[in-house]
């Protein structure tokens, strides 16, 4: 028996009201989002943006174009400071943190245009994924000693391990600049499992992809989560691939969330209805 | 025959000077994508504290490297946090005027401390002149040859092997990416600096060696032909670093022994111009493809 199975993603609330698949209640959720708002000079760009998001939840962020989905993963990631409001990762306040110190407390993305390093190789760019966990001494590095080899090994090994279980293992001595379209896709997602998240951040990954790799990558998405046991949010345009597999789902419009819900709540919602398609018989 | 190899030789060994130098200027360029005009000065303070340290402190010549070295990279260091590190978000020429700014910065302090008058360096290695087949090199030449191969092998297997190599590497193509991945690219930076420096260190003992003398200005040339060195191989490329600073070290002898001595230095400017009409990014830069 899965234990992501149908029943246990049912969305419940927590005492304080938010959502969360059921199977998800009694962990610590992975993310909560209070009340996030960013202005850029006198724009709101974001605004009054709260979300929790389970230990185990597949979680989407949909919305028209410019409703300011992106710029909710800059905030999660501290690149972006939010003007207003707070970020909890895994129980812990983001506030006043740099980006690669909220890398290094479990969140990890992938980006809406591709953004590997083109010139390393496969196998390299997924080591840099994983900088947070090499342990690596300098000294031992400058004479190849013995701690250097083992912890260079068991980096090689692990990385080699994430790039076979998304069938990369093959190009890893390839320039990553080089791979073709869907691979280097699925390669921006290992090099963000590399980091070991609990939480990973997938901005568009469906992005210029035909409707068997959409197919593939959701089955990929779900086995991510059922390997690793972590969180996924994902923004996507592409609404068979989110009403597939998302569990609990925010809908952005101008900056600010309009509704929240399970796929079958969101798809009949009138205020979501008008978003996408513009008032009826107006 | 025998001209033309030793000519060769001395080439090679002045070049590899030069590259140790463009080695800084490309790998700040290609991490920080700013051009430390001052790196050139850092020769000169590397070559003054080798003076000092010998001369005045009686040092031991080892050690008076290994002062030199320290003493740059603290300066490398303490410039990049003091004058580069506030203007991380400003224009690209605000922080080129800055490092012009800190190059007469140092020079000037140099010329408050030491004067005008030129100095002596002291001679740090003594190593016996080889001859190969009739072809005598002085021991300097060789010995400054020996010691930058070593020195490109072991940063080349820095920068491809470690982690921090990888970091340096992840960071000089993408800030953001790399820095969403846990990279602290201020630590980069910094690091980037320190190598950089220290390697100015080195090569000014050998260029204090080679040249003997050594003013407040003395930083100047090697620094522009560095430079030079640098954007000939490609600038951001360390592999193109090294293979500019010896193909203009190895040009430079050349002019000077089958040309002119006079024009040298056009001539070497000269094959720079032609490179870069042919190949604008330099022998081995990458071709820069717009983002979409």
């Amino acid at each position: 028996m899965n234990q992501y199975d149908k029943a246990s993603s049912r969305l419940v609330p927590y005492p304080s009201g938010a959502l969360v698949p059921e199977r998800d209640l009694h962990a610590m959720p992975v993310l909560e989002a209070r009340h996030l708002g960013i202005d850029f000079g006198g724009l709101t760009a974001v605004d009054d943006f709260s979300v929790t998001v389970g230990a185990t939840e597949i979680a989407g962020l949909i919305g028209p174009n410019g409703a300011g989905k992106t710029t909710v993963f800059n905030l999660l990631t501290n690149v972006y400071q939010p003007t207003r409001g707070n970020i909890m990762l895994n129980g812990y306040s983001t506030a006043g943190k740099s980006t690669h110190q909220v890398s290094k407390m479990g969140i990890a993305r992938t980006f809406q245009n591709i953004r590997l390093f083109s010139n390393m190789s496969v196998l390299d760019n997924v080591k840099v994924g994983m900088h947070n966990h090499i342990n690596e001494n300098l000294l031992a590095a400058a004479f190849h000693g013995f701690g250097y080899g083992k912890a260079e090994k068991a980096a090689a090994d692990s990385a080699m391990e994430l790039l076979d279980f998304f069938h990369l293992a093959d190009l890893a001595k390839a320039p990553a600049g080089s791979l073709p379209y869907g691979a280097q896709r699925r390669l921006e997602i290992v090099r963000a499992l590399a980091s070991q998240p609990r939480l990973l951040l997938l901005d568009e990954p469906a992005a210029g992809m035909n409707p068997s790799e959409t197919h593939e990558l959701m089955e990929n998405i779900r086995r991510i989560r059922d390997t690793f046991h972590i969180a996924i949010m994902l923004i996507e345009h592409d609404m068979s691939l989110v009403m597939g597999i998302c569990e609990g789902i925010c809908v952005l419009n101008y900056g600010r969330i309009i509704a929240k819900g399970s796929p079958e709540d969101i798809k009949s919602n009138p205020v979501v209805i008008e978003a996408y398609l513009g008032k009826q018989g107006g | 025959m025998i001209h033309f190899l030793q000519t060769l030789i001395s080439g090679l060994s002045l070049g590899s000077i030069y590259a140790l130098i463009a080695l800084g200027y490309t790998m700040v360029y290609g991490i920080a994508k700013m051009l430390n005009f001052a790196h050139g000065d850092i020769i000169m303070v590397g070559a003054y504290a080798a003076i000092v340290a010998v001369f005045q402190m009686k040092l031991p010549g080892l050690v008076a490297v290994l002062a030199a070295v320290l003493v740059c990279t603290v300066l490398g260091v303490t410039v990049e946090f003091l004058a580069y590190k506030p203007l991380r978000q400003s224009p690209p020429l605000t922080v080129l005027i800055t490092a012009i700014g800190v190059s007469y910065f140092l020079q000037n302090i140099a010329l408050l401390i030491f004067g005008s008058e030129q100095m002596a360096s002291p001679v740090i290695m003594k190593l016996p002149a080889l001859v190969i087949g009739g072809v005598q090199i002085d021991g300097i030449t060789w010995g400054t040859l020996a010691v930058t191969c070593i020195i490109m092998l072991g940063l080349t297997l820095f920068i491809n092997k470690t982690k921090m190599g990888k970091a340096m590497r992840a960071v000089s193509e993408d800030k953001g990416a790399a820095e969403l991945m846990g990279i602290s690219v201020n630590k980069t930076i910094t690091i980037t600096f320190a190598i950089g420096s220290a390697l100015a260190a080195i090569a000014s003992i050998f260029y204090g060696s080679a040249y003997v003398y050594i003013r407040p200005t003395t930083g100047a040339m090697p620094g522009i032909k560095a430079f030079t060195a640098a954007v000939f191989g490609g600038i951001g490329s360390i592999p193109g670093a090294m293979l500019g600073g010896i193909l203009l070290g190895v040009i430079e002898q050349f002019a000077k022994a089958y040309i002119s001595t006079l024009w040298s230095d056009a001539i070497v400017f000269g094959v720079l111009v032609v490179v870069l009409i042919v190949k604008p990014t330099g022998l081995l830069g990458k071709k820069i493809s717009e983002k979409v």
